[in-house]
């Protein structure tokens, strides 16, 4: 992909969804969740993997909506797509039996080996009232297990977003999975990528931790080891982080998000 | 319509088949994932002023905010705890977080957890497996989720316990006269708990005659034996959606945040679109032309199969 570069800022949901989509290069089936992936899905399959399915929780299969879905279930989702299945069929035959290459999840906290917590903040054991009831699993736990690697997109990158320890573990990294139970470690990767408004973060090895792949423009290696809850590791190879190109930044304004649901 | 729906059987009003099958202190599911979301039957629900429910759906959605703030629902049975992108559930987080205005017992799980948990409950069995939760925190949280040992030489895994609710409410696009229910686009968990619960109460957008059922078989998510009431009720999911008929009013979505945020608020709404409008028809009328227009979809028709018939024998004969 050539063409002039854009200087929309690291932190732009435009260069974060840029970013995303570059991960699914190469990939056959994506599960996509709603908000900023529903944009990199869309930015991939216009630029890079035209041939991309997208599969989503609600049970749609090969979706090809006319419209921007302004969520999993929405009825542009249906109209059209290959498939819709039902959610046994969905988590058990699609997702558990290892149908899907890709999944996109968020989180409010990674851990360095990218295990996510999406249920609180603050102490939840005996019986304690936790400061944040986050939304819970939903199907994340389900992706993290099952599909063949995970894209995380933070949208802060500081020491609460990336401690050393979550405050709870929803979705297991295999390393946490594996700690609990060698021999009952799921299918996937785990989390592979890691975008945050400062760096993409990688684990090259199933059970290996993040290091820092890339910086973004105008950010300094210092500040994303600063804001990082752990002492992250930095891949020998650091590069900057490729910005968009002009072209990314208008299909996402002028013929993805033309309502601006998602771009501010 | 022209379908007879004078006979005797499961066609019913909401409010009598509410007032029939749902008891203070029972185990309701509510179910339709993002779509057909029974809303109309859990306006009814209030209404009737039943407590302590035990309600439990895959993802709560606006749904059991409303049914949550009027005091309906003493546990959630649940995987998700917020409203989609539209925001949070801030009547369910205030409960949770606060024990404000009374605290909410919350059982959670996964959502492949929760479809398990319908699986087996369907088909009568204890409970289901599933490879989610090595390693996660959510057997600690939830000590019905447990393990099991494998008795075929694998390792050991995850087991969630059947949920049988007492009674399972949701919305379908058409039945027949005898509860032969017919629903397309997302169709969630539906079947899995419908058939888990003892008693089955159904809301459609029309009921049909029976032939336009027999035409499509395999249409059927839930035949006649599995429902105990039908219920026409047009437009019974908005602010959901029914594929074909309506789509989701997302506006009312993003409305509902605000409205959620305060509870004074959202005990005024309660009261404006739930205890104050008798029945569906009022609420429709209510909702106004304007806003159905926005959320009117255009026709996109599926294709025609055929199911074949076996010729007669004087017909094989020519």
């Amino acid at each position: 992909m050539t063409g002039p570069l854009s200087d929309v800022p690291p932190a732009s949901t435009e260069f974060l969804a840029t970013v995303a989509a570059r991960e699914l290069e190469g990939k056959q089936r994506v599960f996509a969740g709603v908000g900023l992936p529903t944009l990199a899905v869309d930015l991939a399959v216009r630029t890079l993997n035209p041939d991309l399915e997208l599969v989503y929780e609600s049970g749609v299969c090969g979706a090809r909506p006319e419209a921007m879905a302004e969520g999993i279930a929405d009825s542009v989702l249906v109209s059209g797509a290959a498939a819709v299945v039902p959610m046994p069929v969905l988590f058990g035959y699609v997702l558990q039996r290892g149908h899907v290459d890709v999944g996109f999840l968020g989180a409010a906290q990674v851990d360095r080996y990218g295990s996510l917590n999406t249920s609180f903040i603050g102490s939840w054991r005996d019986g304690a009232r936790p400061d944040v009831r986050l939304p819970g699993a939903g199907g994340a736990v389900e992706v993290m297990a099952n599909a063949g690697e995970v894209v995380v997109v933070l949208r802060r990158h500081d020491p609460g977003a990336l401690p050393d320890r979550l405050d709870f573990c929803t979705s297991p990294s295999p390393v946490a999975a594996r700690a609990a139970d060698p021999r009952a470690v799921p299918r996937g990767f785990g989390l592979r990528t890691l975008i945050t408004p400062k760096a993409v973060l990688r684990r090259r090895d199933r059970f290996g931790e993040l290091e820092v792949a890339s910086v973004h423009p105008g950010v300094s290696l210092e500040e994303v080891r600063a804001s990082t809850g752990w002492d992250v590791a930095v891949s020998p190879d650091v590069v900057e982080t490729r910005r968009p190109r002009v072209e990314d930044v208008r299909l996402l304004r002028e013929e993805i998000d033309i309502v601006r649901l998602y771009l501010r | 319509m022209s379908v007879d729906t004078s006979a005797p059987g499961v066609v019913t009003d909401l409010a009598s088949a509410v007032a029939a099958h749902v008891e203070d202190g029972m185990t309701v599911a509510f179910e339709g994932f993002g779509h057909l979301i029974p809303f109309a039957a859990g306006h009814e629900v209030i209404r009737q002023g039943r407590r302590d429910l035990t309600f439990c759906r895959m993802t709560p959605d606006l749904l059991a905010d409303q049914m949550v703030a009027a005091g309906c629902v003493r546990r959630l049975v649940s995987a998700f705890f917020a409203s989609g992108s539209a925001g949070s559930l801030y009547e369910v987080r205030r409960r949770v977080e606060d024990a404000d205005p009374a605290p909410l017992e919350v059982e959670e799980y996964s959502h492949y957890g929760m479809v398990c948990r319908y699986q087996a409950g369907a088909a009568r069995l204890p409970f289901f497996p599933l490879r989610s939760y090595a390693g996660s925190d959510l057997p600690e949280l939830n000590p019905r989720i447990r393990t099991v040992t494998d008795p075929y030489g694998g390792p050991d895994i995850h087991v969630v316990p059947a949920l049988n609710p007492d009674v399972t409410i949701v919305h379908a696009q058409r039945a027949d006269r005898h509860g032969n229910v017919q629903m397309w686009g997302i169709l969630g968990a539906q079947q899995e708990a419908a058939y888990a619960a003892d008693r089955v109460i159904v809301t459609v957008e029309e009921i049909v005659d029976d032939e336009v059922v027999r035409a499509d078989p395999n249409r059927t998510v839930l035949p006649a034996h599995a429902v105990d009431a039908v219920v026409a009720c047009p437009r019974g999911a908005h602010p959901s959606y029914a594929q074909g008929c309506y789509d989701r009013d997302n506006a009312f979505y993003r409305e509902w945040t605000p409205i959620s945020r305060d509870p004074a608020l959202l005990q005024a709404w309660l009261r404006e679109w739930v205890y104050e409008v008798p029945d569906r028809t009022a609420y429709v009328e209510k909702v106004g032309a304007e806003r159905w227009r926005s959320v009117a979809v255009d026709e996109r028709l599926s294709g025609r199969v055929d199911y074949g018939r076996r010729y007669a024998p004087q017909e094989a004969a020519q």
